[in-house]
C-alpha cells in the first residue's frame, strides 16, 4: 500500500489550524500539567484532506459495492435517514432537556417502541440498550430477575443450540449462568430429543436465533417453545435475523418471552465503524415490569381528539436498571423511525420477502457448483462449503480473497462452526437481480479457477491495496504503535 | 485427509483430541486433522496443574485465526503437567501436533475409560466421513 502514515507526511512547524481569538479571560495552564513529549503530526490542511480522502477511497463499503457478509445484514441505508437525524430539533437536543422541551423526541421514541412491539408481537419495548450484545445482556438479566423474584434460585442454566450466534454463550456467562450447548439434527434444526433431555427445573431459559445461523427457520419452533416453558424456563429469541421475518412471523405470537432487535441490521441504521449500534428489547406481559429504563410513555392522555398526549420517561417498576447514560443511542432511533415510517406496513413486509427471495435465488443458482449442507428453503441467508472435491489446499478463505478481485466484499468465513469451510452469504433485499447475477457469475468463475489454476485463489487478492495480511501476528501482537511507545503509555 | 497423520499408537475422540497412555500417565493433544481445520493456532488456555477433570469435561481452549475451540479430556484424571512451551510458540501444535505440540499430561483416574475411544483406523474413517 502506497499511503504513508500521517506522521511521515509532516514537517516541523507546519500547521493547519487557525484558532479564533480567545473570548474568555486566559489562565496559564499549571506547569506540572504541560507536556513537551507529545508526538503529534505537524501537517497542513491540504495534506490532511488528501491523506484521509486517499485512505477512504481504499476502503470498501456498501455505498461502493455488494457486501454479502452473512449474519450482518449489510443492507443499503437510505440517505433519508441521515436527513432526519440531522434535523436541528433532534440533532441539537441536549439529553438533559426536560420533558416539556423534548416532547417531539419523546413522541418519536414512544412511537418507535410501539412499532417495534407491533412488528414482533410483543407487549412492550425498551430502546435503552446500546447495541445487540447489550440487548442480549438485558434480556438474560430480565429472565434472571424474573426467576429470583419468584424465589426460584436453582435455575442456573441457559440452553443454547450450536447454530446460535456466538454472542449468546458470552451473554449467558456474563449474566452468571452456565451455557448448555444443544446439538442440531440432520435438518439443521434443534435436536428435540436432546432438548427434552436437557429440560429440568435448573433451566432458566433458552436462547435461540431464528432463523438460525444456517439461515434456516426452526421447523419445530412451537415444540421447542413448549418444551422449555413446560420445565419453567423462559424463551429468549436472538432477533439479529429479524430481516427474514418482518410482516411474516411475530416472535411474540410464537411464545417467545423476550427478544432483542438490531436496529443497525434490520432497520437500516449505520453499522460497524459508522455506528453506534442500537439493540432495543421487546418483552411479553410477564417481563414488562423488568424492562431496562427509561422507557417513553404517555403520562397524560390528550383531552381532545386532535391534541397530542404528554409524553415522559419512566423507569419500569422492577426494572433491571440502566444500561447506558441517558436514553440509548437516540440518533439511531430517529433513523429506524424514519425507515419504518417511510416503508409503511406493506413496505416492511416487502423487505423481508425480498431478503428471503434474494438469498434463495443465489442459493439455488449456486447449488450445482458448491456443496450446500442443509439445502432447503432458507430465510435471509444461507451457508455453503468453500472447498472442492479433488482440489487440495483450496479453502473458503481463498475463495473469499479471490472474490475481492471481482469487486465483491467477501462473505462471512468459517461461521457457523458446524459447517466445514463455511461461507455465509446474505445478499439483503436492497440488491437488484443484475448485482446478484454478477456475484453468482464470479462465484462460478472462481470454482472453475479452483480446478484449472488453484494458485490464482491461493495468492488472491491481486487487485486490493494490500494482499494477504499476517493474521497470526495480528492475533498475537497486541501492542501496536507506529512510533516508539512513550514512557507514560508503557 | 490424505496428507494428515493419524499415529496408530494413539486413541482418539470425536472432538479430535488424541491420548497417549504410558503407565498411569496420559498425554493429551489435538489431532493433525484438528490443527488443519483450525488453521494457524495463536493461543492456548491451560488448566492449573492439580486440577481434576471427569471424562469429557472441558479443560481449556485452543484459539486460532478461525475460531476458539473448547478442548475436552478423553479420559478422567488429574493434571500433572502442561506444555508451557506453547505459551510462546502455539504454532508447535500446527507443525508437530503429536510431538512438541502436546497440550497436557494427566494422572489417569481409570485407564479403562480409554477403551471407549477410537483407534487410528476408526478415527481416520470418522475424519473422512466429515470432509
Amino acid at each position: 500500500m502506497s499511503e504513508q502514515l500521517i506522521y511521515d507526511l509532516g514537517s516541523p512547524g507546519r500547521c493547519g489550524v487557525l484558532l479564533p481569538d480567545c473570548d474568555v479571560p486566559q489562565e496559564a495552564i499549571p506547569a506540572e500539567l504541560l507536556r513537551a513529549d507529545l508526538d503529534l503530526p505537524e501537517v497542513g490542511e491540504l495534506q490532511v484532506i488528501r491523506h484521509f480522502t486517499r485512505l477512504s477511497s481504499l476502503n470498501y463499503s456498501i455505498d461502493k459495492g455488494f457486501y454479502p457478509l452473512g449474519s450482518c445484514t449489510m443492507k443499503y441505508n437510505p440517505k433519508l435517514n441521515e436527513d432526519t437525524a440531522r434535523m436541528p430539533g433532534f440533532a441539537q437536543l441536549h439529553p438533559l432537556t426536560d420533558g416539556a422541551g423534548s416532547q417531539g423526541a419523546l413522541a418519536l421514541m414512544y412511537q418507535l417502541q410501539e412499532w417495534l412491539a407491533e412488528i414482533s408481537g410483543f407487549k412492550a419495548v425498551s430502546l435503552a440498550p446500546a447495541a445487540g450484545a447489550q440487548g442480549e445482556f438485558a434480556g438474560i438479566l430480565m429472565i434472571r430477575k424474573y426467576h429470583v423474584d419468584r424465589g426460584d434460585n436453582k435455575r442456573t442454566k441457559i440452553l443454547i443450540p450450536n447454530s446460535a450466534h456466538g454472542t449468546n454463550p458470552a451473554t449467558v456467562t456474563m449474566a452468571g449462568f452456565t451455557a448448555v450447548e444443544l446439538p442440531s439434527d440432520e435438518n439443521g434444526d434443534v435436536d428435540l430429543a436432546a432438548l427434552r433431555a436437557a429440560c429440568d427445573d435448573t433451566v432458566a431459559g433458552m436462547m435461540i436465533t431464528v432463523p438460525n445461523t444456517l439461515g434456516l427457520f426452526e421447523s419445530h419452533i412451537l415444540e421447542v417453545v413448549k418444551a422449555v416453558h413446560e420445565c419453567g424456563g423462559l424463551m429468549y429469541m436472538d432477533g439479529a435475523n429479524m430481516n427474514a421475518l418482518m410482516g411474516v412471523v411475530k416472535p411474540g405470537e410464537l411464545g417467545f418471552d423476550v427478544m432483542h432487535y438490531n436496529l443497525h441490521k434490520t432497520f437500516s441504521t449505520p453499522h460497524g465503524g459508522g455506528g453506534p449500534g442500537s439493540g432495543p428489547v421487546g418483552v411479553n406481559e410477564k417481563l414488562v415490569p423488568y424492562l431496562p429504563g427509561p422507557v417513553a410513555q404517555i403520562i397524560e392522555a390528550a383531552e381532545e381528539a386532535d391534541d397530542a398526549p404528554l409524553y415522559g420517561l419512566v423507569m419500569p417498576e422492577k426494572s433491571i436498571g440502566r444500561l447506558k447514560a441517558f436514553h440509548g443511542n437516540f440518533g439511531m432511533h430517529v433513523r429506524a423511525y424514519t425507515y419504518i415510517r417511510a416503508n409503511g406496513d406493506e413496505g416492511i413486509r416487502g423487505i423481508s420477502r425480498h431478503a428471503a427471495l434474494n438469498a434463495n435465488y443465489v442459493r439455488v443458482r449456486l447449488q450445482d457448483t458448491y456443496k450446500i449442507p442443509y439445502n432447503r428453503y432458507c430465510g435471509h441467508e444461507f451457508v455453503l462449503e468453500g472447498h472442492f472435491e479433488g482440489v487440495e489446499n483450496v479453502h473458503a478463505l481463498d475463495i473469499s480473497k479471490r472474490l475481492m478481485d471481482y469487486g465483491f466484499h467477501p462473505p462471512t468465513n468459517y461461521f457457523p462452526l458446524i459447517v466445514p469451510e463455511a461461507l455465509m452469504i446474505e445478499p439483503t433485499e436492497t440488491e437488484d437481480k443484475a448485482t446478484l447475477d454478477g456475484f453468482i457469475d464470479a462465484m462460478k468463475k472462481i470454482a472453475a479457477e479452483a480446478h484449472e489454476n488453484p494458485d490464482l485463489l491461493r495468492s488472491a487478492p491481486h487487485t486490493a491495496p494490500v494482499s494477504r495480511l499476517d493474521e497470526v501476528r495480528a492475533a498475537k501482537q497486541l501492542v501496536l504503535c507506529c512510533r516508539p511507545i512513550p514512557e507514560w503509555a508503557g | 485427509m490424505s496428507n494428515l497423520k493419524t499415529p496408530s499408537d494413539l486413541k482418539y475422540t470425536k472432538n479430535d483430541e488424541w491420548l497417549r497412555i504410558e503407565g498411569d500417565t496420559g498425554t493429551i493433544g489435538i489431532s493433525d486433522y484438528a490443527q488443519d481445520q483450525l488453521n494457524d493456532i495463536v493461543y492456548v488456555e491451560f488448566p492449573d496443574v492439580g486440577a481434576t477433570f471427569k471424562v469429557g469435561e472441558s479443560f481449556g481452549v485452543v484459539e486460532s485465526v478461525k475460531a476458539a475451540s473448547d478442548i475436552y479430556v478423553p479420559v478422567g484424571g488429574t493434571v500433572i503437567e502442561v506444555n508451557s512451551a506453547l505459551e510462546d510458540e502455539p504454532e508447535l501444535i500446527n507443525t508437530d501436533p503429536y510431538g512438541a505440540g502436546w497440550l497436557i499430561k494427566i494422572r489417569l483416574s481409570d485407564a479403562a475409560e480409554a477403551n471407549a475411544l477410537m483407534d487410528a483406523a476408526a478415527y481416520t474413517e470418522y475424519c473422512n466421513s466429515r470432509s
